[in-house]
């Protein structure tokens, strides 16, 4: 990987023409996170981080450790694991929780596990609901968490761009998205009623390009599976998958080949699309998204539904 | 070279380039339908935020719930919930993003529809600037005139006057330049700086990215040429240095950071600093980040700062610059938006959070609402849903501000309704009632509690309160014998008397009546200071000022003495004519008559002269105050 070289953070505020100094549009977003989280540690009883692996989770995670900097984050990062995760992501998070000292939980729905559920035998839809809506539901009730900090960004997807930054969900985990609290200035309000709790979107100002750029600056490190590699693949309904275990049941005329891929987002292995591409470096990851036509997540099998299907899975406590 | 070339023959210099841009957060507003959603749903077009698939899906939608027939629907883009599409209205805000060459842009496209104007607020409170839409066949609507007022109250200094759907107008200058009158007229008695008109069409695009073929005779700037160019930098680091301290880091006994983000100015290591509201000084020692120490942390940075000495700080604590902190005050005079369904309950207790502490808050009745229409002060006993209005407030503790048209972020507050929860009031403080409770306050050696121990007494205030001529004064002297025959200190504060003094430049307004009370409450709490027994006689007709005057005081302190004569009584005793001259119209503004008396709700002691005799009255007044500890039987 290169990496340009970081000037020093002083050297970073912009100094406009009248000699006044600015902060560039990373530093108020990284700034604004970090507000967003100290709040919510100093208001909220039990907080929780979900740490999905991905790119927004590393990004999110390396702001909580600056937030909190020179002491460790004062809350638990909670993986919720459906089980059919690539293997790359599970070892990626084991290192780096273990080289950050950090404390992680891990909750797969243990229903779901007994009856067998997963993507091939009870579709995605099913998969989905079972193992990551309700297996989230779970934990989140388990531990008696009170805010749970998520990584969505408001460009993902039309319906995250309408929702606060402190999103509340009623005791059954449901998002009411016409009756949202109003959201002023940056005085979030973290009052809550017994058994409510708050999903906190610290990145929901940052853009997909936001991220990288940001990943790239801070040298945040990321899942290989985000690199371009040679990686067994089928072509199924247009979609590149990759055969990350024997678990995936191959139709006769099916054999996996050797492409060079990569995925610009990261789920289920078996619901996650990836794209040949030769990007192997952050900076070629980056001009190949800006040079793209298609939203990141169009790799995901799972939002392909309907229009408002994202708004939908949302009320119904997917995060 | 441009941009997209820059992404595939350099992207380390498109990544440079990119990494530098300024940053400006704009709001649509205006009424319905005017074509806000459209207005963005194009420049995220134009500026090529969509992508295929998001097309794709785009054009699908438009045809099955667009509101342009075969064609696109841009709305569709922005309204992104169920009720929306279904509705063809926007409900709450959407955010998006885009980025030219020299700018990222956050809008956030607000609701026209005044249910939730809420919503139009809470995009405006983060805005640097409010596009603000109009539509030509309709011209400047009260909707128009709302969005307006409430951008220039939340201090949005750039309002660029969108004229949308000239493809309905024929494109005509002369309906364009009747429209930006009308607007002017209407602007020029609010506070923006800067106000800027451009015809466009959102659905055609005229204007919008581009110039337009149609309106050869506008020579200025498209909008997106004209947000590119604005200068909206707020000088936020030349004002003087705050920082809220939100988390106290103590990872172990040797390191106690304080963590916040900097609200304004710039903080350097060495630089003498106050924390407020204690008013203990120091200096910083270092700014602490992961990435390194820091030679300065500026306005808008989130950093922990560590200072010099070992003070007792905590969450909701400002730091400052000891040159210019900002003020100490429990009561301030304020501008409130009601964001609730629930009208506002002057006297009710909300909570309150400015940037970083949660306070308990009473707010008095409205001094007056605004009528968004004529911008005329209106008499107002309460707030409804989406007023706005002018009230005072106070809050059970004194807490660091500033004005928020001296700083936006040590300026605001939102008001939490204790049962639901919900954010129901949203306020900027415009200036403390209190200005002799600012930090500089001398502590002295001789205090109360010196005092009041050296006249043997516990202080406390009795106020008299009652209808001209129910027998305050009366009573009030008849107690003061009392008290000072068992050797008590006391003095007494009577309502004419002062009026021939302190209070003489005072008349019988409603704002004079306040003013009045305001005083007495202010040296009566003195006299208290002074260890002595103060007994106040006044009218004091409205219940704010009593209140008032009752938050001055520590708990227990004040006493409530409501002396409760029918107003037949007190007019047929008439000791100094003035019923008569009232009910003659002589005289205006008379309590009881053409003023109100709002009689107290829960006075510690109730006297009713008609069924008792001045010395019973005077007895129960005695045994009250022993009763509350103030003297001994
Ligand atoms: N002819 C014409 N129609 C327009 C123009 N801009 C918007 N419209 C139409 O006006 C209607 C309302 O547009 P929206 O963008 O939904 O209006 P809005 O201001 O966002 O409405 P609310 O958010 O509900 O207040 C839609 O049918 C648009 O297609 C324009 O420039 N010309
Ligand atoms: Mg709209």
């Amino acid at each position: 990987m290169h990496h340009a070289n970081l000037p020093s953070s002083n050297e970073r505020f912009i100094m406009s023409a009248t000699a006044q100094i600015h902060l560039t549009h990373l530093q108020r977003l990284e700034a604004e996170a970090i507000h967003i989280m100290r709040e919510v540690v100093s208001e909220a009883q039990n907080p929780v981080m979900l740490y999905s692996v991905g790119k927004d989770s590393a990004v999110m995670l390396h702001l909580a450790m600056k937030a909190f900097y020179p002491s460790k984050p004062p809350f638990p990062l909670l993986h919720v694991d459906t089980g059919w995760k690539f293997k790359e992501m599970i070892s990626f998070r084991d290192d780096l929780v273990a080289k950050l000292g950090l404390e992680l939980l891990t909750h797969t729905n243990p229903e779901g596990l007994a009856d067998g559920v997963g993507p091939f035998t009870h579709g995605s839809a099913v998969h989905t609901d079972i193992m990551k809506t309700q297996g989230l539901k779970q934990a989140l009730d388990k531990y008696q968490f009170d805010a749970a900090f998520g990584g969505a960004r408001r460009d993902e997807e039309k319906s995250r761009a309408k929702e606060r930054i402190f999103s509340f969900r009623s005791a059954q985990h449901q998002w009411d998205p016409k009756n949202q609290r109003p959201e002023l200035w940056s005085i979030y309000n973290v009052q809550k009623h017994e058994g409510e709790s708050i999903r906190v979107f610290p990145l929901s100002n940052w853009t997909e390009l936001d991220i990288w750029q940001y990943i790239h600056l801070e040298q945040i490190p990321i899942v290989p599976l985000y690199f371009a590699a040679e990686r067994p693949v089928v072509e199924r309904d247009g979609t590149l998958i990759m055969v990350d275990d024997d678990r995936m049941p191959l139709k006769d005329d099916e054999q996996p080949i050797l492409k060079n891929v990569r995925f610009r987002t990261l789920g289920c292995y078996p619901l996650t699309g990836a794209v040949e591409s030769t990007a192997d470096t952050l900076q070629a990851i980056i001009q190949e998204m800006l040079l793209t036509r298609t939203s990141e997540r169009q790799g995901r099998v799972i939002d392909h539904d309907q229009s408002a299907s994202m708004e939908k899975k949302k009320q119904e406590g997917y995060f | 070279m441009h941009q997209s070339d820059l992404i595939s023959s350099d992207i380390d210099a498109y990544l440079k380039a990119h990494e530098n841009k300024s940053l400006l957060r704009f709001i649509t507003c205006g009424s319905v339908d005017d074509g806000k959603s459209t207005l963005i749903g194009r420049l995220l077009y134009e500026s090529k935020m969509i992508f295929e698939d998001q097309l794709t899906a785009l054009e699908q939608d438009s045809k099955k719930v667009g509101t342009q027939g075969e064609n696109i629907d841009f709305a569709l883009l922005v309204d992104g919930l169920a009720a929306e599409r279904e509705q063809g209205i926007t409900i709450d805000v959407a955010y998006r993003f885009f980025a030219t060459e020299h700018r990222k842009f956050i809008v956030a496209d607000t609701p026209g529809h005044e249910q939730y104007t809420r919503n139009m607020a809470t995009g405006a409170s983060t805005a640097d600037l409010a596009v603000l839409l109009i539509d030509a066949r309709q011209g400047v609507l009260t909707q128009t005139k709302r969005h307006a007022f409430i951008a220039s109250q939340l201090g949005v200094r750039h309002i660029v006057l969108a004229v949308n759907k000239m493809d309905l107008v024929d494109y005509s200058e002369k309906v364009f330049n009747e429209i930006v009158d009308d607007f002017k007229t209407f602007a020029d008695q609010l506070d923006i700086p800067n106000l800027h008109a451009i015809p466009v069409s959102a659905l055609a695009g005229d204007n919008v990215v581009d110039g337009s073929r149609y309106m050869p005779w506008y020579e200025g700037p498209s909008l997106l040429g004209y947000l590119e160019g604005v200068d909206v930098e707020a000088e936020e680091t030349s004002l003087p240095f705050r920082m809220p301290v939100q988390w106290v880091n103590r990872p172990d006994l040797d390191f106690r950071g304080y963590a916040g983000r900097v609200a304004g100015g710039i903080v350097r290591p060495g630089d003498d600093v106050r924390v407020l509201p204690s008013g203990k000084q120091s200096k910083i020692a270092r700014i602490v980040t992961m990435d390194s120490d820091l030679d300065e942390g500026v306005s808008g940075q989130s950093v922990t700062l560590t200072l010099t000495d070992e003070i007792d700080i905590s969450r909701g604590d400002v730091i400052a610059t000891s040159e210019t902190p900002p003020e100490i005050s429990d009561q301030f005079d304020t501008t409130i938006i009601w964001l609730s369904e629930e009208p506002m309950l002057p006297g009710r207790s909300y909570r309150m959070k400015t940037s970083s502490r949660l306070v308990s808050a009473t707010v008095n009745a409205p001094k007056h609402k605004t009528d968004v229409n004529t911008l005329q002060k209106l008499p107002a006993k309460t707030l409804q849903l989406n007023e706005i209005g002018n009230c005072t407030l106070a809050v059970d503790r004194p807490i660091a501000f500033d004005s928020y048209n001296e700083n936006r972020q040590t300026g605001s507050f939102i008001l939490i309704d204790r049962m639901t929860n919900n954010t129901v009031g949203m306020g900027m403080i415009n200036f403390p009632l209190r200005r002799a409770a600012n930090i500089h306050w001398q502590n002295l050696d001789i205090n109360k509690a010196a005092n009041a121990e050296q006249k043997g007494q516990s202080p406390a205030v009795l106020w008299f309160t009652g209808l001209s001529g129910s027998g305050k004064s009366t009573i009030a002297n008849e107690v003061q014998r009392r008290l000072f025959a068992s050797g008590r200190h006391s003095f007494i504060l009577d309502g004419d008397n002062v009026r021939h003094g302190l209070n003489r430049d005072l008349g019988f307004t409603d704002a004079d009546r306040v003013e009045n009370i305001r005083r007495v409450a202010e040296v009566s709490k003195l006299m208290v200071d002074a260890g002595l027994i103060t007994l106040v006689s006044f009218i004091s007709p409205f219940r704010a000022e009593r209140d008032l005057a009752r938050n001055l005081m520590e708990e227990g302190e004040f006493i409530e003495i409501f002396v409760n004569t029918p107003l037949s009584v007190a007019e047929s005793r008439d000791p100094k004519g003035l019923y008569k001259k009232a009910r003659a119209g002589n005289l205006r503004n008379f309590t009881g008559i053409d003023s109100p008396y709002e009689a107290p709700e829960n006075p510690e002691i109730e006297i009713n002269t008609d069924d008792m005799s001045l010395e019973d009255a005077a007895e129960r007044v005695i045994n009250g105050l022993i009763e509350r500890g103030i003297i001994e039987a």
